[in-house]
This record gives structure tokens, C-alpha cells and sequence, in this order.
């Protein structure tokens, strides 16, 4: 009787661990699928069409009639716009992650952390529609932008849109640092803001680096957002408040109505190859980063 | 634990193929692409699942070029398209309506005409500012649409050609964008079918003195026109056939819509 409840209870583990293998196997499988399928498509570009790779990073001459899909407009495109949001979104998302674990009241970050994780689940298209109801023509009506539909409009979405992800992640940063560090500034006479920005910001550097990080990734991906307020221009902005396209919108622009084996669905796997390759070293920079940090 | 899990995941399997069992009874359609024909699409859809209940018609945009491929892919029943599909391929033509197009400005601009040369010059980018046609003193705003779309195809080959357009203006994905953006934008030029832009906050301007009006398309004096395609992957069967019948012969729904039927054309084009 003893021995079958003990064969009985070998045999579950056994078939537990065998899910728990199939599953993390099927999501590593389907994960090098995904890979050597946008590699395979993504090099087409240059090895079928024998396009130069140099040409298809560095050349603005996006031509499809002359056969030349030069990506250097849509590349400088998500650079810009990844630019301008972590340029606003990083100062201000790190701001509220020292005020919320270090400054507010125990009573206010309780309602406050929240509010802001269900910031992140906001759809991103909902972000798109408010940039352009209410801001494409606030930029219409008081900059040169004719139409409103701009790299500032993008780039101000976006911004938003990172925050919750780099508040968080710097909140954390902060809160997970031992109590010994922020006492002992506090014991020797520094005031809270020295104590801040002298100990507690150098020593959270690294999990501040990670919220950067993933702020841009988020950045460096967003599609329908900066589709809806960028104005998908193929040139580069004349200004910040001129209209260009990134990778992601002209991917989105023009991936449904391409002809299958032309040269424009190459050239379209190509930049997502591109937008891959971005990520996974956006991804190893985070742990070089977190390595720094044990 | 794990059998209570397999029983929840089977009941919950169930019930929600449940919900799906009610379509399998009807005959569902598929039909996507063009924004132009979109209007019609629609409602001659609503219309005939009114009129046959056992009949579910999906309807959406997507641009010509989408159409195009996904009828191809087998996707669709039906691939909506401005333009005819490429030479060579498998695809039924089945052409249900001509639709016109109209070059639309801002309301504020007080332009009413332009030659085909000068809007060659706008869309090509030499002329930059309306007051060198005619108009005030305010920069042109071009507002595309993306290279997937019928409509601009039929505007490059009626219009533009030999010239090309340049792309550094707005680019927008779909006939209702556009119209949108040039309603909202001061010194927006672009162009849409007459099924988006007929009583809508635009200006719809004559080219070359001609007004863009139905008459003049049946008689061929206004030359941005072409006929709407409904493709299919083979010859039209079933209820795909009946639907396709059903929109070719609506005329009500056709002038409701700013489509022309194709018995009233008094000239006709293989190409378009």
C-alpha cells in the first residue's frame, strides 16, 4: 500500500517534469524557428537580389521602380525617434522612480506604483489615438509643422509610453538597495538630496541602466503608435517637427501589399532582421549590465 | 491536481469550440482590400446578410495590394482591387462597378481648378506653394498614399505619368485617412475615390476645367476612373457568386455610394 503511493508519487514527478521539459523545449524550439526564419528571409535581400548590404544600411535612395531599397532614411528614423523619447522619458522616468521610493509617503507610493504598472498595460494603439486627436494638431497649430504629423509628435508618444516601464524599473532599482547605504549617508549629516544623488543613485546605477535599457527596447519596437503621428515620409525630417518613417511603420506600411519573392518583401524581411538584431543586443546589454551589478 | 487540471482544460476546450459551432452552420465570406470600394463593400453586405440569415460577410480594407495577395494566398473569398491583378495570375476578374476619382484640397483653399501639368508639378515636388497656381500664399502639403494602394496606382498611370511622385510628403494608408488629413490639414492636396470624398468637409477640384462628376466619367471628358474588381481565386461559385451578382446589380446602393454602373459607361478601358 505504502510502496504504490510512493510509485504513484515518482510516476507524477516524472510526467511533471516531462511538461515542464516539452514546454521550455517547444518555446526554445519555436524561438530558433522564429530566428533562422528571419535570417533565411532577411539575407535574401543580399544573397538572391544581391543587393550590397552597405547600400541597403547607408543609402537614403529608397527607389522599389529602380530596385534599390535603401533602408538608411528608416534606420535614422528609429534611431531619431528612440533618441528623443529616451532623451525625455529617461530623465523624467528615473525622477519618479527616486520620488516614489525615496521621497513620497508610504500612503501615496501604495495608490501611486499602481496607477503606474497600469500605465504599461495600456494598448499601445490608444496611445497613437490620443497623439493624434490632441497632439498632431497642437504641433499643427503652433510650430512650422504644416500638418502636425511630425518626428516631435513620435517621439513625445513614445516618450509616454516608456515611462511606466522605466519608473518601475527604477523604483525597483532603488528599493531593492540595502537600507544600510541610505541610514549611514543619513548618519554622517547628508541631507536626503545628497544622500540621493552622491550614494544611492551611483550604487543603482546598474538597475537604472537595465530600466534604460528596456525603455528602449520598447521604444526601438513600437509600431502603430508612431505610425499613426509620424506622417510615414520617405526623407529624412527636415526638422523635429517634420514628418519621416521608421523601420517598424514602413514595415507595417507596406509588408501586407507586397508582392511574395519581390524585391520589396526581401528588402522588408531585411529591415525586420534588423529590428531583431537590435533587440538582442539591446538584450545583451542588459546583462552585461545586471552581471556588473552581482 | 493534474487530472482536476485536464478535466478544467477539456471543459474549457468545449466550451469555447461551443461558441464557434453556430458558424460553422452559416456559410461565412471573407472579403478584404480596397478602401475605395470599401463603402459599397459594406453596406451591399449588410444589406444581403439581411435579406439570407444563414449568410455571414466579413468586409474590410487594407489597401488593393492586400486584397491582391491574400485572395491570391487563399485567405479571402473575395480580394477588392482598383487595379487589375498582375498578368499570369490565377485570379477571376470580376469587375462590379466604376468608381471616380477625385484630387481633393482643403476647403480653406479657394482653388478650383488645375491643369494635369501642374498637379504632375505639386506631386512631383517643383511647385511647392499655392500662390504659383492660383491659390494663397501657404505651403503645399502633399499627403500620399502607401505603394500597396490601388487608388494611387490608377492616379499615377491616369494622371502623373510619365512624371513620377515624389515621396517626401505625408503617406497615409487609407482612403478615409487621407480624406481626414486634408479635411483637418491647411494646404493639403491628395487624392481618393468619389465614394470618400462626395459630401465630405473637402474641396473637390475640376482638372483641366473638367468637374469630377459622374457625367462626365460616362462620357470619358474626366479621366481619373476605373473600374472596381472584385477578384476571386478561380471562377466564382455559391454564394460568393450570388454576393458578387448582388453588388454588381444594387444601384441603389451603387449611386448611394458615388460608384457608376458599368452598363451606363459610354466608354470603357481594358486596362484600368
Amino acid at each position: 500500500m505504502i510502496a504504490s503511493i510512493a510509485q504513484r508519487a515518482h510516476r507524477n514527478e516524472r510526467i511533471a517534469l516531462n511538461v515542464l521539459r516539452f514546454a521550455a523545449g517547444f518555446v526554445i524550439f519555436a524561438m530558433t524557428m522564429l530566428l533562422v526564419y528571419l535570417a533565411f528571409e532577411g539575407t535574401k535581400t543580399f544573397f538572391v537580389d544581391r543587393f550590397s548590404i552597405w547600400s541597403f544600411l547607408f543609402s537614403p535612395n529608397y527607389d522599389l521602380d529602380a530596385n534599390h531599397p535603401g533602408a538608411a532614411i528608416f534606420i535614422a528614423g528609429t534611431l531619431m525617434v528612440t533618441v528623443f523619447a529616451i532623451a525625455i522619458g529617461g530623465p523624467f522616468g528615473i525622477a519618479v522612480g527616486v520620488f516614489l521610493s525615496e521621497i513620497a509617503p508610504p500612503r501615496m507610493a501604495l495608490v501611486l506604483k499602481p496607477a503606474i504598472e497600469l500605465m504599461v498595460g495600456i494598448p499601445s494603439v490608444v496611445y497613437g489615438w490620443l497623439g493624434l486627436t490632441l497632439l498632431v494638431p497642437f504641433i499643427r497649430d503652433h510650430t512650422s509643422s504644416p500638418a502636425g504629423f511630425s518626428l516631435a509628435a513620435a517621439g513625445i508618444v513614445l516618450a509616454i509610453m516608456i515611462l511606466p516601464t522605466v519608473i518601475s524599473l527604477s523604483e525597483d532599482a532603488f528599493t531593492s538597495l540595502p537600507p544600510a547605504l541610505k541610514e549611514g549617508s543619513l548618519a554622517l549629516g547628508a541631507t536626503r538630496f545628497q544622500t540621493i544623488m552622491r550614494v544611492l543613485l551611483p550604487s543603482a546605477s546598474s538597475g537604472i541602466a537595465v530600466a534604460l535599457i528596456l525603455g528602449i527596447a520598447r521604444a526601438v519596437g513600437e509600431t502603430l503608435a508612431i505610425q499613426l503621428v509620424i506622417g510615414n515620409a520617405t526623407a529624412f525630417p527636415v526638422n523635429i517637427f517634420g514628418p519621416t518613417s521608421t523601420l517598424t511603420t514602413v514595415i507595417v506600411g507596406e509588408m501586407p501589399s507586397a508582392t511574395e519573392g519581390s524585391l520589396q518583401e526581401h528588402a522588408l524581411f531585411s529591415m525586420a532582421f534588423l529590428l531583431l538584431i537590435i533587440a538582442m543586443v539591446l538584450i545583451l546589454l542588459v546583462r552585461l549590465a545586471l552581471r556588473k551589478r552581482s | 491536481m493534474l487530472r482536476n487540471a485536464a478535466i478544467a482544460a477539456l471543459v474549457l476546450g468545449f466550451s469555447v469550440s461551443a461558441t464557434a459551432l453556430p458558424a460553422f452552420a452559416d456559410t461565412s465570406l471573407t472579403v478584404a482590400g480596397s478602401t475605395a470600394l470599401l463603402p459599397l463593400a459594406l453596406d451591399a453586405a449588410g444589406v444581403y446578410q439581411t435579406k439570407h440569415s444563414d449568410v455571414k460577410i466579413s468586409v474590410s480594407g487594407g489597401g488593393s495590394g492586400t486584397g491582391l495577395n491574400q485572395v491570391l494566398a487563399k485567405a479571402i473569398d473575395i480580394g477588392d482591387s482598383d487595379i487589375v491583378a498582375p498578368p499570369g495570375s490565377p485570379l477571376t476578374d470580376n469587375k462590379v462597378a466604376v468608381i471616380g476619382f477625385a484630387i481633393i484640397i482643403n476647403p480653406a483653399l479657394n482653388v478650383k481648378s488645375l491643369t494635369k501639368k501642374q498637379i504632375q508639378q505639386i506631386f512631383g515636388g517643383t511647385v511647392t506653394n499655392w500662390n504659383q497656381v492660383g491659390g494663397p500664399d501657404q505651403k503645399i502639403v502633399v499627403v500620399n498614399r502607401t505603394r500597396g494602394s490601388g487608388t494611387r496606382v490608377v492616379f499615377e498611370k491616369t494622371i502623373i505619368a510619365p512624371e513620377k511622385v515624389v515621396e517626401t510628403g505625408l503617406t497615409e494608408d487609407a482612403t478615409g485617412t487621407v480624406v481626414s488629413v486634408v479635411g483637418q490639414t491647411p494646404g493639403a492636396i491628395s487624392y481618393a475615390a468619389f465614394s470618400g470624398t462626395h459630401q465630405k468637409p473637402v474641396t473637390e477640384i475640376a482638372i483641366d476645367g473638367v468637374a469630377p462628376t459622374e457625367k462626365n466619367i460616362l462620357v470619358g471628358k474626366y479621366p481619373f476612373w476605373s473600374y472596381e474588381h472584385m477578384f476571386t481565386n478561380g471562377v466564382p461559385s455559391g454564394e460568393v457568386a450570388k454576393f458578387i451578382q448582388f453588388v454588381e446589380t444594387s444601384n441603389d446602393l451603387l449611386v448611394k455610394n458615388g460608384f457608376i454602373k458599368i452598363s451606363d459607361m459610354k466608354v470603357s478601358e481594358s486596362s484600368r
